[in-house]
């Protein structure tokens, strides 16, 4: 999804609409690399990104209601109330402000709110997604992101953020490799 | 016969995109010719006759500098002097049509977000004639679930489903931001619609033709998709 995403990119490297580009955007004309790119080219590129994403919605769905239907959503949540403080703690112990861990039952309070935050990206990624395919079939998507262009700029946010977020979640998991079995099981239930 | 023609023609553009795509194996162009199929009963399905894209405010017109103009000649196209829009294929009354006689016809105006398939958007005025009034003038028949418009810029065209093509807000613009249509966005007449990705609106009219069976179409032909719905 990713590299054909950037192949589509490549062929209108910018943001904004025709005469009133976006000056937030730092990348303005500049096409993405093209060893990030998949497809070849323009034609090649939507192929893929138009059939593959039929998998990541259903995946995403298959996800979400696992986590709704087995309860599962309770401890991995990011529930403000309960997690914000713990959250805090645990970002004050990464930055040594904080000597001690905060205690942490299944997930701390951080980890609840990356994953979190990883679930809304999809939904964003997806919603925003449709926006830019069917602008005026799906009007009422694009429509609740201001339009067509603050769409596709939505789109490509959810795309940095996503990478974000898997380069922290594998430097994470490198640095406490123990995590990664933890991963793979399940962890202890109870 | 027309379609199996349209559908090799699909499954070599896909097996070439693949190839590119460093998955040149059979079983990746075959599954994604299939994602294309199913891709374009979902686009059918989404698509409404009488659904209208909404119009931006006047503020949202795009600088006409602004607005990208493509042809696949070298330079330009130029209508010749004795241009006139020839309509056939499967209609009762096989038709030739001078400009002046498209501006007698009853006029639409509208301002539309264009979405062009490299995914940029600009906001023009458009206006002419509904190709569904042509439809009805020509007596199209009800067999006809493609229409075909070819051009005068080196060849290039395109082709349609029918439901698309009569769509309220498809017309055949001689119009561009309350002036004649300039020669670089179509002159002396071109297709526009707002239920479509640019490349499927064919500038530089000569002919249109109701049909029983798609034709392809220039970009078409190459890859990319033939339905190309917005």
């Amino acid at each position: 999804m990713a590299g054909s995403g950037l192949q589509i990119l490549a062929a209108y490297p910018a943001l904004g609409p025709r005469g009133a580009q976006y000056s937030w955007y730092p990348f303005q004309n500049d096409a993405p690399p093209s060893w990030l790119r998949l497809g070849g080219w323009l034609a090649g590129a939507r192929h893929l990104h138009f059939a593959i994403a039929w998998f990541f919605i259903l995946n995403g769905m298959l996800y979400l209601i696992y986590l709704a239907a087995s309860g599962e959503w309770q401890r991995r949540i990011f529930i403000p109330r309960r997690d914000t403080s713990n959250a805090l703690a645990m970002l004050g112990y990464y930055l040594h402000v904080r000597k001690t861990p905060p205690p942490e039952d299944f997930y701390n309070g951080a980890q609840r709110l990356a994953y979190s935050s990883a679930i809304l990206y999809g939904v964003v990624v997806v919603a925003s997604g449709l926006a830019i395919y069917k602008p005026v079939q799906l009007y009422w998507i694009t429509a609740a992101f201001g339009g067509y262009d603050a769409a596709r700029a939505v789109h490509l946010s959810c795309l940095v953020l996503i990478a974000l977020f898997t380069a922290i979640h594998l430097a994470m998991a490198a640095l406490h490799p123990r995590t990664i079995v933890t991963m793979l099981t399940g962890g202890p239930r109870g | 016969m027309a379609s199996l023609i349209t559908r090799r023609r699909l499954l070599l553009g896909l097996g070439a995109a693949g190839a590119l795509a460093g998955c040149d194996s059979r079983p990746a162009s075959i599954f994604l010719a299939g994602m294309e199929r199913w891709n374009e009963r979902v686009d059918r399905m989404l698509f409404s006759p009488t659904r209208l894209a909404s119009e931006p405010p006047a503020a949202e017109l795009t600088p006409e500098p602004d607005f990208p103009s493509y042809f696949i000649s070298d330079t330009i196209p130029f209508a010749p002097d004795n241009w006139a829009l020839k309509v056939g294929g499967l209609v009762a009354r096989p038709s030739v049509f001078s400009l002046e006689q498209l501006k007698r016809m009853p006029q639409t105006g509208m301002r539309i977000r264009h979405h062009c398939v490299e995914g940029w958007s600009a906001v023009a005025e458009w206006h002419g004639v509904q190709l569904r009034e042509i439809a009805r003038i020509a007596g199209a028949s009800r067999d006809a679930g493609y229409v075909e418009f070819r051009s005068f810029d080196a060849g290039y065209s395109s082709s349609w489903d029918i439901e698309s093509s009569l769509h309220p807000q498809t017309i055949l613009a001689y119009g561009m931001n309350g002036r004649a249509l300039y020669p670089d966005h179509g002159a002396p007449l071109r297709l526009y619609s707002p239920v479509k990705l640019g490349y499927k609106n064919v500038k530089y009219l000569t002919e249109i033709n109701f049909l029983p069976q798609r034709s392809g179409g220039y970009w078409e032909d190459q890859g990319y998709d033939w339905y190309g719905g917005v």
